[in-house]
């Protein structure tokens, strides 16, 4: 159904046409657009490092590629996926786009410097995808010493020299929100009556800020050794190449809570709009996410239990990530206990609120299984650990961020996506998801080790089934993209508030204005407070 | 939930270096305070890197360490940390005098820690230098007089760390270098005043943050068991 | 925009401690105190920082949120380097299988 010819009234995407309008641009919610063409082409290059996986694994014969090829194909779909989308996804396009919204400002506190970042993460990202075309990288995307450094014959420095760049672009995209949230809350914002997408987002930053640099010095070191053979990571010349895995998941750790948050974020708003309530708990959940973010830093150890590691220090890293279960699991008791005598519609978006809250805890769990020593002896660096991040990535991540797309969709582009589509894909994602990964646990219990791509026959038939599902889940992905574009021409154009939501982001016009709200909004409610919005019509599916 | 607060118009055109995203000077310096000290944490995470390596083969290769600590010439280690001492002091009576507004003093003071910077970063030109000659710069060629095969590489080590440690340190005061350039130029147009003085204020704190890096620097890299060589 | 504006000679004073500290962190170093020059030439540096920090830098008169972030940067800073040297100085307490 083509619209109807409406005059526009002027908002962030009208206001200013031709690419130097966009690639100058200081408008938080363009340079949020900005990313979500990046992170999505990095979407797809991950994705499709993932399909020739599972192509290969399908045999248990190595036939499809070589082993040196297979080395790099799970090396390059780690990197792309982890540090070019699921890091920057959702704070830099949602958060961007969002969280001055959520809290009454008319940008982020540094709009330079959130251009910046945008630009540092699509250089960091042209090395990456350099080294990627040029040959690729072997090391997988952990890099651990001393292969990556001394033994490698492929293209570490370029994929590492891209990593640390992008590294600047999480930084700083962190510090501009910590100040946003700290000095630009409108009038009446209190701490306690921002959304809890602000609270995990502060809180992602607080790791970005924090985390990062860490591994940017720890590159910077990589690069030293393998260029200068200085020794530090070298046993032969007296280096520790666990001091290399100790610095890199002193990052890489709190990383995932990155990855994490920002998808809690999200599902929080939406099963509060969806089952029209307040989130239980919500002081709880809020300070969940900071206790998420400081215990995040503390229990790196346990990805170098079998690594030499102390004992010691093993179980001490063992008893804390027990430990920063915790905060994840009040998150998910109070999402439920919201939607105890909610009322719940079964929009898309709620559809994958649903799917991560089930994913995310099984992944969750599982994680308990890998924390546990004498467990993790038996199934680390096999698919059980595979099929446990997958499950939080994108079983939870990526699911949530799908949510949020759809969800706040009306919002961005001032057109409503087709429901019945949109319930199919995320139907169709959450039966391939599930068919890609739970085999995976199964897998890796019995014994099939991650990284390889030769394996004994009687694994066979659980690999077919997980390359199945991946096919059913690229279909699943393929779907939104299509309609989420069909939409932006002939979607139903949307109001203001067609969800019936609280949030100072639904009280302004689809699209907003450029700076953001034709008036400073002075905020004088509650977080979910719903009684502001009764009457309003609303367009839930 | 909306209501008629507007942002006064005026409070932008009156103070053209308020950006549009502010609603008064005094949030936007507090969040540029605000931001520069987040940048100052994530510069202590990134050398802090560099000091867990330096802690973890310091324990490892104890004496290893001292002996080659002790080829640094701790005379001119410590003149330098004077001058860049010196050099924070100078920083510090700049932005005094942008607190006040006083514009020949501030060009002053920066430029006097321009120069203590320089001397500083010339001195440890030398340093290298003198590493050059004696063999102690890692790489194929190195050689530290007087050890045995087996603690060559150790010692290496620890020139590893010491070239990548106050090379890093020196990248920061270059960086620091190009910034008070800017700042003295600016300063020159007459930019700075009692109301409006937070790029001085801000580079203060970025010079203040690479002299505590020295700080540290000095003694984990020069005052090794210095009683052992005497 | 401080309302405390230091006077020179409060930062004078302040450079010639840290000028006298050094010289004296300087001239330890050749005094043999066993395992205790590392902690010494540290507790000195520490000082020296803390001057630096709180003078020079203005902390002294920061606000709450400068000191909490100071402080946060510091503790992260110890995280790193007390859990990874625990690791590392407690690998000999108990015997593994293969050592």
């Amino acid at each position: 159904m083509i619209t109807a010819a409406v005059p526009e009234r002027e908002n962030y995407l009208n206001n200013a046409y031709g690419i130097k309008s966009w690639l100058l641009t200081k408008d938080h919610k363009r340079i949020g657009l900005l990313y979500l063409f990046t992170v999505t082409l990095f979407f797809f290059l991950g994705g499709a490092f993932a399909t020739l996986i599972r192509i290969e694994l399908l045999t248990p014969q190595g036939n499809f590629v070589s082993s040196e090829t297979y080395n790099k194909l799970f090396t390059m779909h780690g990197v792309a996926m982890i540090f070019f989308f699921l890091i920057p996804a959702i704070p830099a396009t949602l958060g961007n786009f969002f969280l001055p919204m959520m809290i009454g400002a008319r940008d982020l506190a540094f709009p330079r410097i959130n251009l910046l970042s945008w630009y540092l993460l699509v250089v960091g990202g042209l090395f990456s995808l350099f080294a990627m075309l040029a040959g690729g990288v072997d090391t997988g995307w952990t890099f651990y010493t001393p292969y990556s450094t001394t033994y490698s014959n492929s293209w570490v420095i370029a994929t590492a020299l891209g990593i640390f760049i992008s590294g600047f672009s999480s930084i700083l995209t962190g510090l501009n929100f910590i100040v946003t949230v700290h000095r630009m809350r409108a009038p009446g914002m209190t701490w306690m009556r921002m959304p809890l997408f602000v609270w995990s987002h502060y809180a992602t930053a607080l790791i970005q800020v924090l985390g990062t640099p860490v591994i940017a010095v720890t590159i910077i070191l990589l690069f030293c050794e393998r260029v200068f053979h200085i020794g530090i990571f070298d046993p032969t010349l007296g280096g520790d190449p666990v001091l290399f895995q100790h610095m890199f998941w002193f990052y890489s750790h709190p990383a995932v809570y990155i990855m994490i948050l920002p998808a809690m974020g999200i599902v929080s708003e939406l099963v509060s709009v969806f089952s029209r309530k307040a989130i239980f708990g919500y002081q709880f959940v809020a300070y969940a996410s900071m206790a998420i973010a400081v215990l995040g830093f503390l229990v790196w150890g346990h990805h170098l239990f079998v690594a030499t590691e102390s004992v010691y220090s093993a179980l001490v890293f063992s008893f804390l990530s027990y430990f920063v279960a915790i905060p994840s699991a009040i998150k998910v008791f109070n999402w439920t206990a919201t939607l105890y005598k909610g009322s719940i519609s079964f929009a898309t978006p709620m559809l994958y609120a649903f799917g991560f809250i089930g994913l995310f805890t099984i992944g969750g769990l599982t994680g308990l299984f890998v924390a546990a020593l004498g467990f993790d002896v038996h199934v680390t660096d096999t698919y059980f650990v595979v099929a446990h991040f997958h499950y939080i990535m994108v079983g939870g991540t990526i699911m949530a961020y799908l949510g949020g797309l759809h969800y706040w969709w009306p919002k961005i582009t001032g057109r409503m996506y087709p429901e019945g589509w949109a319930k199919l894909s995320a139907l169709i994602i959450f039966l391939g998801f599930n068919l890609t990964f739970f085999p995976q646990f199964i897998l890796g219990y019995l014994g099939m080790p991650r990284r390889y791509h030769v394996y004994p026959d009687e694994f066979q038939v659980l690999h077919v089934l997980s390359t199945a599902g991946a096919s059913v889940l690229a279909v699943g992905y393929l779907m939104p993209m299509v309609y989420f574009i069909w939409s932006l021409r002939y979607g139903k154009v949307a109001g203001a508030n067609p969800w019936g939501a609280t949030g100072l982001e639904w009280q302004t016009a689809s699209p907003p204005p450029v700076h953001n709200f034709d008036v400073t909004p002075i905020v004088t409610h509650e977080a979910y407070d719903y009684s502001t919005v009764i009457g309003q019509e609303v367009e839930v599916g | 939930m909306a209501s008629d607060a507007h942002v006064p118009a005026h409070a932008h055109a009156e103070s053209p270096q308020l950006r549009v995203q502010f609603d008064t000077e005094a949030q936007q310096k507090d969040a540029s305070t605000l931001g520069m000290w987040l940048f100052l944490i994530t510069e202590v995470m990134f050398f802090g890197g560099m000091f867990l390596v330096y802690t973890v083969y310091r324990n490892a290769y104890p004496g290893i360490f001292a002996i080659a600590s002790s080829s640094l010439n701790v005379y001119i280690g410590a003149a330098n940390t004077a001058v860049l001492l010196c050099s924070s002091f100078t920083m510090v009576l700049a932005v005094r005098a942008a607190q006040l507004g006083q514009r020949n003093a501030i060009i002053l003071f920066l430029i006097l820690t321009l120069i203590l910077g320089g001397v500083f970063l010339g001195v440890k030109a030398y340093e290298w230098n003198e590493k050059f000659q004696e063999r102690h710069i890692p790489g194929s060629s190195f050689h530290f007089e007087g050890m045995q095969p087996d603690e060559q590489a150790h010692a290496q080590l620890f020139f590893s760390l010491y070239f990548a440690m106050t090379g890093l340190h020196a990248l920061h005061m270059v960086i620091g270098v190009g910034m008070l350039l800017f700042l003295i130029r600016q300063a020159q147009k007459g930019k700075y005043s009692a109301a409006y003085m937070t790029p001085v204020d801000l580079g203060g704190l970025y010079w203040h943050f690479v002299d505590i890096i020295w700080i540290f620097l000095f003694p984990l890299l020069y005052l090794i068991d210095r009683h052992l060589k005497g | 925009m401080s309302e405390h504006i230091d006077s020179v000679k409060t930062y004078a004073l302040v450079f010639a401690a840290l000028i006298a500290a050094t010289l004296g962190t300087t001239a330890v170093a050749f005094v043999d105190l066993g395992p205790f020059s590392v902690v010494v030439a540290l507790a000195i540096a520490v000082c020296k920082m803390l001057l630096v920090a709180l003078f020079f830098m203005h902390v002294r008169h920061s606000t709450r949120l400068t000191r909490l972030v100071v402080l946060g940067g510091l503790l992260w800073l110890l995280i790193l380097l007390g859990i990874t040297m625990s690791d590392i100085l407690t690998r000999n307490w108990v015997g593994v299988p293969g050592r």
